[in-house]
């Protein structure tokens, strides 16, 4: 890796992206296990991390990987690992983990073909489901999704800083194009990144409560071995000083704060972007690599007299539902294309209450939505009767 | 000494049974820490799930309680943030050699400074007597209701093979010899197990008609043999026995330190200095 400091225009991939970006926020540990096509993730900081006395390590497995992470984020440490959809099966359960001991880090999951081992070497988007809903219980979770190389590297950055705000995992939703694609980057100058720290304990030790509930619903963490506070972790419900409990009154009182401290924030978290949704009659819900695709082909269809928007989530979870649904008041149809068979669409035809009509377009083959199947579908929704649009 | 300044004693009473051994383990780890001389600030205890890894519950350390099997997972991230700090692990037969056999071996295998007590009674105790890794041939579970029909692990061996620095085992029925070996084990620059057998009357006992708790620890008593005595025994006898002793101690490069080179060949900035301890006077 060349010096993150340099801010002249560079080419890189998505994956080394990512990894400019973590180190630009403050990453000090990481720890991972091979698997394509994450893997030049964890290459970059192996050399990386040790010039800035960060700690690289690759572990055993893919679940070690997880735990070694919230492990190091306990002590202060800004910490990630990266993977690619079998390894991120495997780490949803130390990711329960983190998201129920509210431990600060970045997991990163470049998408591939699945099920099951799929397609080592081929984008997908098949796992924004499981971003949401893969660990077990009814837990709170932040996913983001950049579109290009540049957006990597400033995804990453914000995915650590809203882990530090909001005391939660952050998942980063590459895809195979997002990760191996090359493209040219003019990296922030060293000092001009915005970086966001936990926030620290604001009591002396013998008061401190780890599990604190607090007006913005995040509580203050102080870092195991420092400043002489002790305090105990556990993945099991547990009351405000951080030990186990069976009262209903305590449990119910975390479960709820847990979810607070995300949807409280909703609108600091949400970010989305619209291109041309203003007059829009057809809008297209896309995200990832295929928001590229669908950028082309709303443009293409403006030229064409249509009147095409486009609507691009950021952050995928927690779903932009509120901006979904205004868009569903204006436009007569929404396309989501997405490299899985709907996910996503079901989101938004939730989130647009039937107001307008969806239109769900999935490929999974492995190869990427091009612009001229989102445009026939723009075509068709924008020229059909309003209740017979199908895909 | 003085154990209340080491534990939360709003804590307690402790969730484990009457005659259970997990109490002596975890006096046991108290001595050897006081000895030493740690501040509580100083030491992180890691634990998995199960009976034994509700111990970092009650000890006022940094205590981190995690998934099953993970322990020596946190504590490798713990361990490589802060080599500084002194990193215990307290788990399980089950809990690290089933579930967490992946990462008990690599921890031994990487030799990181941690310290690992597991606590072997043979069966899995919380959720209710089913077989582990630990049970012997022929003994009874609720899960292996006519004995166990699976050759068991010997973990000292296991531990040994995979490239722990120091590897002792001892039992409950000798408690201050059990302190002596967590004492170096503590101090040991590398992966250290102490493997600690200890009886669980209320699943293993009642399922093997093993008696209580006084029993059952007289009956680890009993059968306590040192490795060069183990050596002389016929087969028949040797299937009861319980191994006791050091079976490794060994010096050799330990993780952190090796990665604080990696460091510093890359020209980065010092990382805390590994803990320096010493050996036991």
């Amino acid at each position: 890796m060349r010096d993150a400091a340099a801010n002249a225009v560079r080419i890189m991939s998505g994956n080394e992206a990512c990894a400019e970006g973590a180190l630009a926020a403050g990453l000090r540990f990481y720890a991972g296990y091979p698997i394509t096509p994450s893997s030049e993730i964890a290459e970059e900081l192996a050399v990386a991390l040790p010039k800035v006395g960060g700690v690289f390590i690759q572990m055993e497995d893919e679940i070690s990987a997880m735990g070694a992470v919230v492990g190091a984020s306990l002590t202060g440490l800004k910490a990630m690992t990266a993977t690619s959809g079998p390894g991120f099966s495997l780490k949803q359960e130390n990711l329960g983990f983190a998201c129920m001991a509210e431990v600060p880090c970045l997991v990163v999951n470049v998408q591939r073909g699945g099920p099951s081992t799929g397609l080592p070497t081929m984008p997908a988007q098949g796992d924004v489901m499981q971003a949401r809903w893969g660990t077990h219980g009814d837990h709170p979770i932040i996913a983001l999704v950049p579109n290009s190389v540049a957006e990597t590297f400033a995804l990453t950055v914000r995915a650590l800083n809203l882990a530090e705000t909001y005391r939660t995992p952050v998942i980063l939703l590459l895809d195979e194009i997002i990760g191996h694609v090359n493209e040219k980057v003019q990296l922030p100058a060293q000092g001009t990144v915005e970086i966001v720290d936990r926030k620290p304990a604001d009591v002396p030790p013998a008061e401190y409560r780890p599990y604190r509930h607090t007006p913005d619903s995040v509580p203050p963490m102080a870092a195991f071995g420092r400043d002489g506070y002790r305090f105990h972790v556990t993945g099991l419900s547990h009351d405000e000083t951080g030990f186990p409990t069976n009262d209903p009154q305590q449990i119910d009182r975390l479960n709820r704060r847990l979810h607070a401290k995300i949807e409280q924030h909703r609108d600091a978290i949400v970010e989305v972007e619209q291109n041309d949704c203003a007059d829009a009659e057809v809008a297209v819900f896309a995200y990832g690599s295929v928001a590229r695709s669908a950028r082309r082909a709303v443009e293409e269809a403006r030229r064409m007299g249509i009147r095409a928007g486009l609507i691009r989530p950021r952050t995928l979870w927690p779903f932009p539902e509120r901006e979904v649904q205004e868009l569903a008041e204006r436009v007569r149809t929404i396309v989501v294309p997405e490299m899985n068979l709907g996910q996503m669409a079901h989101e938004v035809e939730w989130a647009v209450r039937a107001k307008c009509g969806v239109v769900p377009f999935g490929r999974v083959d492995g190869q990427p939505i091009r612009p001229v199947q989102i445009l026939s579908l723009i075509e068709r929704a924008a020229h059909a009767p309003r209740e017979k649009v199908t895909a | 000494m003085d154990y209340d300044k080491y534990l939360r004693l709003d804590k307690f009473p402790l969730i484990w049974c009457p005659g259970c051994g997990d109490g002596i383990v975890l006096k046991a780890i108290l001595r050897a820490v006081d000895r030493i001389g740690l501040d509580r600030n100083e030491v992180c205890m890691v634990s998995g799930i199960g009976c034994s890894s509700r111990t970092s519950g009650y000890v006022d350390f940094n205590t981190l309680h995690t998934t099953h099997g993970r322990a020596l997972t946190f504590a490798t991230g713990v361990k490589m943030a802060r080599p500084d700090l002194t990193v215990i692990v307290a788990t399980g037969d089950g809990d690290a050699t089933a579930i967490g056999g992946n990462h008990f071996i690599h921890a031994a295998r990487r030799n990181i400074d941690i310290t690992v007590i597991l606590y072997n009674n043979c069966i899995y105790g919380m959720t209710g007597g089913q077989g582990s890794p630990a049970t012997p041939v022929g003994k009874r579970t609720a899960t292996a209701p006519l004995g166990s029909i699976e050759p068991s692990f010997d973990i000292a061996a296991l531990a040994a093979g995979a490239g722990a620095s120091f590897v002792a085992r001892e039992t409950v029925a000798k408690p201050l010899l059990l302190d002596k070996l967590i004492e170096r084990a503590i101090r040991k620059k590398g992966f250290s197990l102490v493997e600690a057998m200890t009886p669980c009357p209320t699943t293993y006992g009642r399922l093997n008609k093993a008696g209580d708790g006084m029993a059952m620890t007289k009956f680890l008593k009993d059968h306590s043999v040192s490795a060069a005595k183990a050596e002389t025994l016929s087969p028949e006898e040797r299937t009861d026995a319980v191994v006791t002793g050091v079976f490794v101690d060994v010096d050799k490069p330990e993780y952190t330190e090796e990665y604080a080179r990696v460091v510093e060949q890359f020209g980065g900035p010092a990382r805390p200095a590994h803990r320096q301890l010493g050996q036991s006077a």
